[in-house]
């Protein structure tokens, strides 16, 4: 009876409208589960409908929350402009997923219903992170965005190369996710806390003590071994989930070997999911002690950055190449931690803007690229880039736009990924972190390298194969919203940095 | 017209790339159509441009006028800032006039492979890219408009371009990203310095002290703007680029697109950083008296016609950028006049390169002969064009080479006169070699007997009506300037003064 009796306040002191678009999208992956059962195999199609409405109707209930502040669940759960702006994109990501994998699973892999079903789990875990205030339920959400992900990924079943690549991604997951739990355990044993704002409070309480007075009341100094051990912990686990170097192993295999619908899928929402989580825990938990753990990111920033571009300059297959620019674009993410500095407010709310508006702009481009390599491989079957060749004369709309995602991601104008680039080199040298900001313009020059060679052979090189590649209406649609987007974003950038800049704890 | 005062310039400049959005809608085979559509949106912003050349108040010319200043980006304090004086009015006439001439000349020939749609509409956002760059007056804005042109001149050599046009679209690129890339490092400490990236808040408060920074940023400046002009030894990429490229593209490139780097030195670098530009003054004085004389060493030993006047470029740009270097009214007005002049005279001698290639199939120089008797009308525009090109009192090249030797007899802003009267002497042996380079090409060219190859059989057109339409304005300007210099001058030397300001009169 007193259990009941707890879950009935407890549902009581829920704040509905604040969790309204998590409950909705819940509803929605339950309703596809179960009208999957209901379906006859040739309208199993119809799950996907059935998800773009949910995430439809999320979409709307996280925008009727726009402009408010509100916590429930004891303070674990927040809704801010910070959590806004990320389900937002969230939901963004989820609906251009979609709309590229309609196609792919309707003609040629089974399961349909259960991928929109993981999916949209995997999506929740986003929303969830978005606003997840403690330790608990940031690692519920990180363990709801991996999960399905490693379902996913094995979904073409008979693939010798799709089951090696969600075993590899599996393990790998696991393994971080027991990393990141351990270090979780130490900050709760040290700190007794498991809100974040507990947590930052008791490693403030514990800096400004006097030794005697630390010991007594339990809490370690910052500098203190297991601080650092935790702390570092969290950031190995989190490195695994976004694929920095040198925990990026997994990623150009498990991207090529899984589903190309799902590969973009990982490739932005499991690693946006990732990034909140890991700006939620530094600059919620940790601001204070980021003497401690800023230069594991300077370091973490710089190879992943580095590495992640001289790869790609060698890869022939697009999936692979964008699996390791991916890695690169978050090695120029990773910079805004890098920056942080715990008595300046006003660098950090920099660098966290620089890091929401590179996220959104970053999600938009790189899901527009894996839609036109999806598109291109439709028909040749192919994802060599070297088949790419002319296909400005094959298709001219469909090399437009994927020239315009490279040189959205290039960093070039006009597109909106020239902001995302300039706004987080600001940022670095705003916060005098200048060498960072020369590593980060080093490697963007890298990086054109590759980028423009696909242009290149676009549009410079005489086709091999003649013949338009036909673009499904689905397929088309996201593209063109993406490019459109993405122009509109870089013509009035404020359409991104307002949103962003407005984003606080 | 009320209107043209606070909408007058953003038409000018956007009209073009509507144009081009509009291009895009329209269907692929309809090549009168596209075309159509493409001299209305020019001849718009053209009819635009004249509306604004009228409006513009000659007594004030060296103030900013037609003034626009909005919000933009107010994260990082970049605004819409756009506006003319007399510097920027000249250039901004001019690039509005050459672009919808291109686009009249494009009606009957449209390079291999066609594609017209494509073709007409890089044209279009070319445009729009060289105009914004003359009346941006944030440098954000004018930093977006200088590479936004980057992308379609790439595309219309990588394209369009003759046999090795990869070569030299790709090298193009490298090289103005190179140097892109230094200018914005340079215009981002700018901003650090003074908190501002608006050009005549700048200049009006030149945010930096003399010394050490202030000549660093002046060279990143100096890279970017450099390689555009281009200055010997950043002329490499030139000769390949206008050889390469299709008709058009060489005029546009000829015309405006070096101006938007001498423009810059003029615009941005001189007046912001004029302790730099006093120390660097000598440098520049001397790489530009090598750009002379380099360039037309170098005409001499040219086979191909295209890449005579390509080189001839190197030098007249030579002749600019000394006149800038003497920091005196005679020698900058004299740099814009020549800006001016070589747009008009180089841009005529590039269509009329382009017409003999398309007429004769070849541009060697030995393989062609007895112009003026086979094709006269034409060939007396090129001995016309020629001369104007060598300086001839009377025609537009005079007066800016003479006035910027007359500078450097006595350079303002405290240089060594004795340096630069060395200098003087140096552009006379310059203006003497182009003299002769362009009579012995002539004499090659124009004069002598007809080839067997092209003697019997072959009709070889005269100048058709659609190339009279195209080329009488630039005709009539090199005259009107050479004759009435005032027409240029009395424009610029208002602001030209208020330039000079900032080097103590």
């Amino acid at each position: 009876m007193d259990l009941l009796a707890q879950g009935l306040q407890l549902g009581s002191s829920v704040d509905w409208h604040a969790v309204a678009p998590d409950v909705i999208l819940t509803v929605t992956a339950c309703v596809v589960l179960v009208a999957d059962l209901f379906l006859a195999d040739r309208s199993k199609w119809l799950a996907m409908p059935l998800s773009a409405a949910g995430i439809v109707v999320t979409l709307v209930a996280v925008v009727s929350l726009a402009g408010q502040r509100r916590t429930t669940l004891g303070g674990a759960y927040e809704i801010d402009s910070f959590a806004l702006l990320l389900k937002g994109v969230f939901c963004i990501i989820g609906l251009m997923v979609l709309a590229i994998s309609f196609n792919y699973f309707r003609t040629g892999v089974r399961f349909q219903g259960e991928y929109y079903f993981l999916m949209l789990c995997s999506l929740l875990g986003g929303l969830v992170m978005s606003s997840a205030r403690d330790l608990i339920t940031v690692f519920i959400a990180i363990e709801l965005i991996s999960v399905p992900g490693f379902v996913m990924t094995g979904l073409r079943k008979n693939d010798a190369k799709s089951n090696e690549a969600a075993l590899k991604f599996f393990l790998f997951g696991v393994l971080s996710t027991a990393v990141m739990l351990y270090g979780m355990s130490l900050i709760y044993g040290v700190t007794g806390h498991t809100l974040l704002s507990g947590i930052r409070a008791a490693l403030v309480v514990g800096r400004d003590l006097s030794p005697a007075a630390r010991s007594a009341v339990g809490i370690s100094v910052p500098g203190d071994p297991i601080i650092v051990l935790s702390v570092f912990f969290i950031i190995v686990g989190f490195a695994f989930k976004i694929s920095a170097v040198p925990f990026h192993f997994w990623a150009p295999d498990t991207y090529e070997g899984a589903p190309s619908p799902v590969a973009a899928f990982l490739s932005t929402a499991s690693k946006i999911g990732g990034f909140v989580g890991l700006l939620v825990l530094m600059f919620t938990a940790f601001p204070d002690v980021a003497d401690v753990w800023r230069p594991v990111f300077a370091v973490l920033a710089t190879a992943t950055m580095t590495v992640g571009n001289l790869i790609a300059l060698r890869q022939r297959h697009i999936i692979r190449l964008l699996a390791y620019s991916g890695i690169a674009q978050s090695g120029y993410i990773l910079v805004t931690f890098a920056l942080i500095d715990p008595a300046s407010p006003a660098v950090n709310s920099q660098a966290l803007e620089s890091a929401l508006v590179y996220i959104s702009i970053y999600a938009v481009m790189d899901l527009g690229a894996f839609a036109a390599a999806i598109a291109f491989a439709r028909r040749g079957g192919t994802y060599f880039i070297d088949d790419y060749a002319g296909l400005w004369q094959r298709s001219p709309v469909l090399a437009t736009l994927l020239a315009g995602f490279m040189l959205s991601l290039a960093g070039a104008p006009p597109m909106a990924g020239a902001w995302a680039k300039l706004f987080v080199f600001l940022a670095a040298i705003n916060a005098q972190v200048y060498w960072l900001a020369v590593v980060m313009g080093a490697n963007a020059v890298i990086a054109a390298f590759y980028y423009l060679a696909i242009v290149r052979r676009m549009f410079l090189e005489p086709p091999e194969i003649e013949g338009p590649v036909e673009v499904p209406f689905l397929l088309r649609t996201a593209m063109g919203a993406a490019a459109l987007a993405l122009f509109v974003a870089f013509i009035y950038p404020p359409i991104i940095t307002t949103l962003a800049g407005g984003s606080i704890f | 017209m009320e209107w043209i005062d606070s909408y007058g310039l953003s038409l000018a400049t956007f009209l073009p790339v509507a144009g081009a959005v509009v291009l895009l809608l329209l269907p692929v085979g309809a090549d009168g159509l596209l075309k159509l559509v493409g001299t209305v949106f020019s001849g718009l912003a053209l009819v635009v441009g004249v509306l604004v050349v009228a409006r513009f108040d000659y007594a004030g010319a060296g103030e900013i006028q037609l003034e626009v200043n909005a919000t933009w980006i107010p994260q990082i304090e970049a605004s819409y800032h756009i506006g003319i004086d007399g510097i920027s009015l000249p250039l901004f006439a001019l690039s509005l006039l050459v672009s919808f001439l291109c686009m009249i000349y494009c009606w009957f020939h449209i390079p291999e492979p066609g594609k017209t749609k494509a073709f007409l509409s890089l044209i279009l956002l070319l445009e729009t890219g060289m105009t914004g760059t003359f009346v941006a007056l944030d440098l954000i804005l004018f930093f977006i408009f200088f590479e936004v042109v980057l992308v379609p001149m790439y595309f219309l050599i990588g394209i369009w371009g003759g046999s090795r046009r990869q070569y030299a679209a790709v090298k193009f690129f490298l090289y103005t990203l190179f140097g892109s890339i230094f200018m914005l490092l340079g215009f981002l400490a700018i901003f650090f310095q003074g908190s501002s990236f608006d050009m005549i808040a700048l200049r009006n408060n030149p945010p930096l002290a003399s010394g050490t920074l202030q000549n660093i940023i002046f060279v990143g400046l100096f890279l970017g703007f450099a390689v555009k002009v281009p200055m010997w030894p950043f002329h490499t990429w030139l000769p390949d680029a206008h050889t390469e490229a299709p008709t058009v593209g060489s005029v546009l490139l000829a015309a405006i697109m070096l101006k938007m780097g001498t423009y810059g030195f003029i615009r941005i670098a001189y007046p912001i950083l004029p302790d730099a530009a006093m120390y660097f003054g000598p440098v520049i004085g001397i790489l530009a008296v090598i750009a002379i004389i380099y360039g037309a060493l170098c005409c001499f030993a040219q086979t191909d016609l295209k890449r005579l006047i390509a080189f001839s470029s190197v030098g007249h740009m030579g002749f600019v950028m000394l006149g800038i270097a003497t920091l005196t009214d005679r020698g900058i007005n004299g740099a814009i006049f020549g800006m001016v002049a070589h747009g008009l005279i180089t841009g005529m001698l590039f269509f009329l390169a382009g017409s003999m290639h398309e007429r004769y199939h070849t541009r060697e120089i030995a393989a062609l002969g007895g112009m003026l008797q086979q094709i006269p009308r034409f060939g007396a525009l090129l001995v016309y064009s020629a001369i104007a090109s060598l300086g001839l009192p009377g025609l537009a090249g005079f007066w800016g080479e003479m006035l910027a030797l007359l500078g450097s007899y006595q350079p303002g802003g405290g240089l060594d006169p004795f340096l630069f009267r060395i200098l003087m002497i140096g552009g006379g042996i310059g203006t003497v070699l182009t003299a002769g380079y362009l009579l012995w090409t002539l004499q090659r060219v124009a004069m002598g007997s007809i080839p067997e190859k092209f003697a019997a059989g072959h009709n070889i057109p005269d100048v058709r009506p659609l190339e009279w339409m195209a080329w009488s304005p630039l005709l009539v300007l090199i005259l009107a300037a050479g004759v009435y210099p005032k027409l240029v001058l009395g424009v610029t030397d208002e602001a030209v003064q208020t330039l000079l300001g900032a080097f103590g009169g």
